[in-house]
């Protein structure tokens, strides 16, 4: 199958990379580029495990073509900690034990980092529309949503 | 036992050992395992629930560009029937074999039937579509008391019922009958003032976990094969895959990668051995994964059932009798958890006359597959509602009627064991004096509900060294796959000996060539066997840096003692050394220090629950809300709090999604019409409150500090619990899983 060139600044890095069209951009990212952080549950983006942050925005790369995320900026898990140091939310899942098996967690981690960018006072009842689209199989949740939240409180006063 | 103990590092709450790589995506599982030259495997699934396979011909496949090899049951030894004990009881070879790549019938939709090693995913998947294999098509049984009817179409045609220790002579569906037998039930149901009777039916259900199956396989002509892959037990894989090949077991490496959740369908093998044999063929590395309508269709569940409870009680509330008729669904081969599932009904009372009847029943369904406490779930539906419609029958709290039934020490269960000491009553009466319970909850289509749950839990064998470093840490080595948190659960039991920090210890999951032998991560057995061998294995290290404390000194080892972390001479000399200090000194005594533990525990102690929850019901949309839900349980010694607490809160919500949404829906033909996660609903965070936990400690007398298993035990209560939920609110006994909008709607007569 014909390859196309495509262009994409990932985690702050540039890629310009030949790609099947039929490729999605979580195939991309996991088998071309080697950012395995991100997982693939269900291929059909009900489970939200692949979650990648393109132009600002949580969307399932399942079920992106790779080929239109050309000339985008990503952000994956691997490029949420900065400097060595984890984002609070990385940090607020490791402290509340906001996972089990870890597999759910980068997509987790990565919705929640996008929704706190865009408003981080929100109440529970807000954060659990929010992150709706997100299955863990291991926690019942309870955790996970007091990592967001605690995390959600470190933004908001140290903003 | 009974006096609190103080420790300094067990009951405290440290970070795991794998937090950073778990949420910095570094943490590599089966999937993202990446080695040179690698070839990508894909499976060819039968479309057919039943059918005869009458030829397979891959000639077109082997043509198409790309592919390097192709296998088919052909490509497996003969399996002749005889048995294999993989550590978790017999299991006959051939349907392990058939369940890999299908032979003569394929039994169930989705049943492996060929698959291809390519260059590429995309072109092993055309590939699949090219095998051409005719099948001449059977009628499917999808029903376990269908199945069970002298006139079903037979699944096996030399399956025979066994029975108490008989066989039959003529070939049934029906693979095997137990029964439980304790007092006199006929009696007991005669000295009764309320006997009530029900049926129940619960539907297939899957583990869910979010992570496919995975298998990448190397084999090396000098006949070495190893394989990487996210598993419940890497031991565990290799003597399948050593019993399926007919390969040396010695010859077989098993390399676990992380795991993405299991809850029991991560024991069994699928496509490892395919990848294997793939591998063998093309003498490249070659990979394999499921997508999740292959790991829906294609590996294994928990069974439905069709239950009947009957329990009787005199008007002071005391339980007189109790009957079950247990009728579980095995899938396509023998061994669904019915046994497990007649151990645990009636297991939290003190019944005097009881009888349970329990049936593994083949049907055209994936082999099924064990799920968080596997059977007792299905059983506790049915007990844990009769006995709730008894205390309402009798005007009795229905905590008050668990309290004056429940099981206690000496107590003896029908199918044989006496308990030790157990904390059932305590998880009772920790619901009772819960300000849940003594909340307002009157509101019109509000009701409450509660329900208790037993599991065993189980021991097997572990095994732990512990390599000593200079600067006074330790590197632990286990074989049991971390799936919520067991590498700070482990490492805290052999900090606590050596009077380090849990910090101080680096522990890591290794392949099968690194360490002991070591049962699967499942039947809760991973803290309390698993960190028993790091108790041991710490207890080692202590003896020989003992001896080496007295070497120093040149005094007796009998002169030594350790105590907080610190080597004392108790007699003559006034010396002292720190744990850390002495580990520099390992050298100069001796050389290093490395200690072993492996155990085989008999003790594994009983875990028990009680649930409360509230819940709303829509009586226009069907919908029940759950709006509180609080979960006692008694962990024995709770080692590390939290991953305790996330233990009962995934469990209970796996048990909300049972109750209320789960099921696999079949169509006529056995095919399974909603294998995606969009169409089997499991619950999200939109669907639930806060799970409450209270955690009650009984210690368990067959552990050094006291631990019970506590992974399994909170799913058991929640169907149950909020079934009797529903009844307060609406006044309607559902007796059908899930109680979804649908049966909900139909039973309250709204369609």
């Amino acid at each position: 199958m014909a390859k196309h060139p495509v262009s994409l600044t990932v985690n702050g890095d540039e890629h310009d990379l030949l790609i099947e069209p039929r490729k999605t951009l979580l195939a991309v990212l996991r088998d071309t580029i080697g950012l395995t952080g991100t997982k693939e549950g269900c291929s059909t983006g009900d489970c939200g495990a692949c979650t990648v942050i393109v132009e600002g925005k949580a969307v399932t790369s399942c079920m992106v073509l790779g080929v239109t995320a050309a000339g985008k900026e990503i952000t994956t898990i691997e490029g949420l900690a900065s400097d060595g140091a984890l984002h609070p939310v990385q940090r607020a899942f490791i402290e509340t034990g906001g996972y089990q098996c870890g597999f759910c967690t980068p997509g987790f981690i990565i919705a929640a980092k996008a929704l706190l960018d865009e408003n981080p006072a929100r109440t529970e009842e807000e954060f659990r529309h929010a992150l709706g689209g997100n299955i863990c199989r291991c926690t019942g949740y309870t955790k996970i949503l007091e990592a967001v939240m605690q995390a959600a409180e470190e933004i908001r006063t140290t903003a | 036992m009974s006096e609190k103990k103080e420790y300094k590092v067990i009951g405290t709450r440290p970070i795991r050992h794998d937090g950073v790589d778990k949420v910095t995506g570094r943490a590599l599982y089966g999937a993202d395992f990446q080695i040179a030259g690698l070839l990508h495997g894909r499976v060819l699934r039968s479309p057919h629930a039943h059918a005869r396979i009458v030829s397979i011909d891959t000639s077109r496949a082997e043509a198409y560009p790309g592919v390097k090899g192709i296998v088919t049951a052909q490509d497996l030894p003969d399996p002749a029937d005889k048995v294999a004990d993989l550590g978790e009881g017999a299991v006959n070879l051939k349907y392990l074999c058939d369940n890999i790549l299908a032979r003569d019938k394929v039994l169930y939709k989705g049943h492996a039937v060929a698959a291809v090693a390519a260059t590429s995913p995309h072109i092993a998947e055309e590939a699949c579509t090219l095998i051409d294999v005719a099948y001449e098509v059977l009628p499917p049984v999808l029903e376990v008391r269908q199945a069970m009817e002298p006139d079903a179409p037979l699944l096996h045609e030399n399956l025979k019922t066994t029975s108490l220790g008989e066989t039959a002579d003529e070939p049934s569906n029906v693979a095997s009958h137990l029964q439980y037998k304790k007092g006199a039930p006929e009696k007991g149901f005669a000295e009764a003032d309320v006997v009530i009777e029900r049926e129940f039916v619960t539907g297939t259900v899957h583990q869910g976990y979010i992570e496919p199956h995975n298998a990448t396989a190397l084999y090396n002509p000098d006949g070495h094969l190893t394989i990487w892959c996210s598993t419940q037990g890497a031991f565990t894989v290799r003597e399948q895959v050593a019993e399926i090949l007919q390969y040396p077991i010695s010859k077989i490496k098993v390399v676990p990668m992380e795991i993405g959740g299991g809850f029991g369908g991560k024991i069994s093998v699928y496509i490892k051995p395919v990848a294997a044999l793939l591998a063998m063929k093309t003498g490249k590395p070659v990979k394999v994964l499921m997508n999740r309508t292959d790991v829906f269709e294609g590996t294994g569940p928990t069974p439905a059932s069709y239950i009947r409870v009957k329990m009787g009680a005199t008007k002071a509330g005391k339980v007189t009798a109790a009957e079950a008729y247990l009728a579980f669904e095995a899938g396509a081969y023998p061994g669904s958890p019915v046994g497990p599932g007649a151990m645990c009904i009636f297991a939290p009372y003190n019944i005097e006359n009881v009888l349970i009847d329990g049936y593994d029943v083949v049907v055209n369904k994936p082999k099924t597959a064990p799920y968080r406490a596997p059977g007792a779930t299905n059983a506790a539906f049915g007990s844990e509602t009769i006995l709730d419609e008894l205390a309402e029958r009798l005007e009795i709290d229905p905590l008050e009627i668990r309290l004056m039934n429940g099981a206690k020490e000496g107590d003896r269960r029908a199918d044989g064991p006496i308990y030790p000491r157990i904390g059932y009553i305590e998880t009772v009466e920790a619901a009772k004096q819960h300000p849940h319970y003594a909340a307002p909850n009157g509101k019109k289509h509000h009701g409450r509900g509660v329900a208790s749950g037993f599991w065993f839990n189980i021991g097997l064998e572990s095994s732990v060294t512990i390599n000593v470093n200079v600067d006074g840490t330790i590197n632990l080595v286990e074989g049991s796959t971390d799936i919520g948190g067991t590498r700070a659960s482990i490492a805290m039991q052999a900090a606590e000996v050596l009077g380090i920090p849990a910090e101080s210890v680096n522990p890591s999951v290794v392949d099968t060539n690194s360490v002991g032998y070591t049962a699967v991560t499942g039947g809760s057995r991973t803290t309390y066997a698993t960190g028993y061998a790091a108790y041991e294995a710490a207890q080692d290290v202590k003896r020989q840096m003992i001896a080496r404390a007295a070497k120093l000194w040149e005094v007796d080892e009998a002169n030594v003692q350790f105590a907080d972390g610190e080597f004392s001479c108790i007699n003559g000399k006034e010396e002292q050394i720190s744990f850390r200090d002495l580990c520099a000194r390992l050298g100069e005594t001796g050389g290093p220090v490395v200690g072993s533990g492996t155990v085989n525990p008999g003790g594994a102690g009983g875990a028990f629950a009680t649930h409360v929850v509230d819940v709303e019901v829509d009586e226009e949309t069907g919908k029940v809300e759950i709006l509180r839900y609080t979960a006692t349980q008694d962990a024995g010694k709770a080692i590390h709090p939290s991953y305790v607490e996330g233990q009962i809160q995934g469990g209970v919500v796996q048990g909300i999604g049972w109750a209320l949404n789960e099921e696999y829906i079949y169509d006529a033909e056995g095919t399974m019409t909603n294998a995606s996660f969009l169409d089997y609903r499991m619950p999200t965070c939109l669907d639930l409150p806060m799970i409450d936990t209270v955690i009650v400690e009984v210690p368990n007398p067959g552990h050094p500090y006291g631990v019970r298993g506590v992974g399994e035990v909170p799913i058991i209560p929640p169907p149950a619990a909020i079934a009797n939920a529903i009844y307060d609110a609406v006044g309607i006994r559902m007796t059908e899983l899930p109680m979804s909008p649908e049966r909900l709607l139909k039973a309250i007569g709204t369609i």
